[in-house]
């Protein structure tokens, strides 16, 4: 569904950011893109999200290939892939009310049809009330902005929502709402989560993939990798995660 | 033993908004002891409230017996003499913790130059910079050379998580308070981390009061914790009482919480 081919990324001539990435996610399979600082998980997501282009490499969204330049693709493009970032204080427009907000690619993508109607439905899809729709980001908690920030992601009906450390901002308690809400989602979608968090990933992601310095170190099914991980990059990452006492 | 710190009746308000409502709890010397709770629990408020660090526009009563020396309400002579000999904080974010015009090694030389001066009234050159040497092997730091005449922004994270370290152990305090010391931190950063406090804390005998919202994290350095929700301590006990049989509903909610990320990682890990 998304491929990327040989793809690398430097912000500047001297400074490769990723190098040589190479994968693909599979319709319907949700894909935990996990490293830590500088690894280039953002990076990729950005180039993903077609924010950026790769200085080499091809990226494929199915037969056609992602082209910043094509605005009629990136039209379809955009509607078919949509972001969650991870602050939901800075992700929402403080002066926007909730429907507006929510609406705002029902309107810049020139979705047709009842406008109040299709939001209601995302409020519902991430367990807000419908009153909210009248209110502002400020009026809400951490946790129920972010099921803002979600709810605008999926009001398009995209076929695949990329997150960018999505739940690191959120307390333990949220946080785990916020993780069955995308497991939730991820059985009518196409989810591709980046996070430091491996735990979050493990619970949520059947796929994963480790990012290193710019480079892809591992990837595969998340069960075989947490039960054999082959790259010493990914064992060092998994012996050091705190576990919590027996 | 008469206790190092201890607290009672504490409330912490800003204007007639509760931030920590009568909180008690005392640690012992060489006693480890992890603060936990999530954002506006008032864990940070209650370590500042300690060391005499919150602003005079937040009230604070009751009583903190810091080394036998009541902080609240004490003037600035008082808190200075106690601040770095009674308890040294390690705070959570390095970068803004260090000054940024001020290189590596005078940073380090600052607090042992304070020490030397109360201890013995004067400080060589040399027997700082000795000492200086001394606190960056201890904690690890690679290339001393450089990393003395290095700007923070020229070391990584963990490094400078370590000169923060190196400087609150050359007050060589009693009591150790880590305010999420790891949390900017990558995890493969924080394991390394957590070791270093651990074996310093071990190594020294001093007391430590270890502050984060990350169970699993607390319970490899602490041996009792306390469970705070919205400035209310809502329970506390030996880590392995706690989170292995959690009486309270919020930390089991927690407790829960974390273990559910934690089976989600499977038997791997240390």
């Amino acid at each position: 569904m998304l491929d990327l081919q040989n793809v690398s990324f430097g912000y500047s001539r001297e400074q490769t950011t990723l190098n040589d990435v190479s994968l693909s996610v599979r319709p319907g399979t949700s894909v935990g893109l996990v490293g830590e600082s500088g690894s280039g998980k953002t990076t990729l997501l950005r180039l993903m999200l077609g924010l950026i282009r790769p200085t080499s490499g091809v990226i494929r969204f199915g037969e056609e290939s992602l082209d910043t330049g094509n605005s009629a693709f990136m039209q379809r493009y955009r509607r078919a892939v949509q972001p969650v970032f991870q602050d939901p204080y800075s992700s929402l427009d403080p002066r926007q009310r909730v429907i507006d907000i929510i609406g705002e690619p029902l309107r810049s993508l020139r979705i047709p049809g009842d406008r109040t109607q299709t939001v209601a439905e995302a409020l519902e899809a991430v367990g807000l009330p419908l009153d909210a729709m009248r209110r502002y980001p400020h009026e809400f908690s951490g946790g129920q902005r972010q099921r803002i920030a979600i709810a605008r992601a999926i009001v398009a009906r995209p076929q695949i929502v990329l997150a960018d450390e999505a739940v690191s901002a959120l307390d333990l308690s949220t946080r785990i709402r916020i993780v069955e809400l995308f497991k939730t989602l991820s059985e009518k979608l196409t989810l591709v989560f980046v996070s430091h968090d491996l735990g979050v990933v493990a619970a949520l992601c059947e796929e994963m993939i480790i990012l290193e310095r710019g480079k892809v170190v591992e990837s595969g099914k998340t069960r075989d990798i947490l039960a054999a991980p082959k790259h010493p990059y990914t064992q060092r990452l998994l012996a050091s995660i705190p576990r919590m006492p027996a | 033993m008469t206790a190092l710190l201890n607290i009672q009746g504490l409330c912490i308000r800003a204007g007639d908004k509760p931030l920590v409502s009568d909180l008690s709890f005392s640690i012992r010397p060489g006693e480890r002891i992890g603060m936990i709770g999530e954002s506006g629990s008032g864990k940070s408020m209650t370590a500042m409230a300690a060391t005499g660090l919150l602003p005079v526009s937040i009230g604070v009563s009751g009583s903190i017996e810091l080394d036998s020396q009541q902080v609240v309400g004490a003037t600035d002579r008082v808190l200075n003499r106690l601040r770095g000999a009674a308890a040294a904080v390690v705070f959570q974010e390095p970068l803004t913790a260090l000054d940024p015009l001020m290189k590596i090694g005078r940073q380090i030389a600052e607090p042992v130059r304070r020490r030397l001066e109360l201890e013995s009234g004067k400080a060589s050159k040399d027997a700082i910079s000795r000492e200086v040497r001394d606190l960056i092997d201890k904690v690890a730091l690679p290339q001393p050379e450089r990393i003395i005449n290095s700007y923070p922004h020229e070391v990584s994270g963990g490094q400078r998580q370590r000169v923060a370290i190196a400087m609150a152990l050359a007050c060589r305090p009693k009591l150790l308070i880590a305010d999420e010391p790891t949390t900017a931190l990558d995890v493969t950063t924080q394991a390394e981390i957590l070791k270093l406090l651990d074996q310093l804390v071990r190594e020294t005998g001093m007391a430590l009061l270890f502050i984060s919202h990350d169970l699993p994290v607390v319970a490899q350095v602490v041996e009792r914790v306390i469970v705070l929700k919205n400035g209310v301590a809502v329970e506390e006990g030996p880590v392995k009482t706690v989170f292995g049989n959690p009486q309270h509903d919020y930390t089991k909610t927690l407790v829960e919480a974390a273990r559910l990320f934690d089976e989600a990682l499977g038997a791997t890990g240390s």
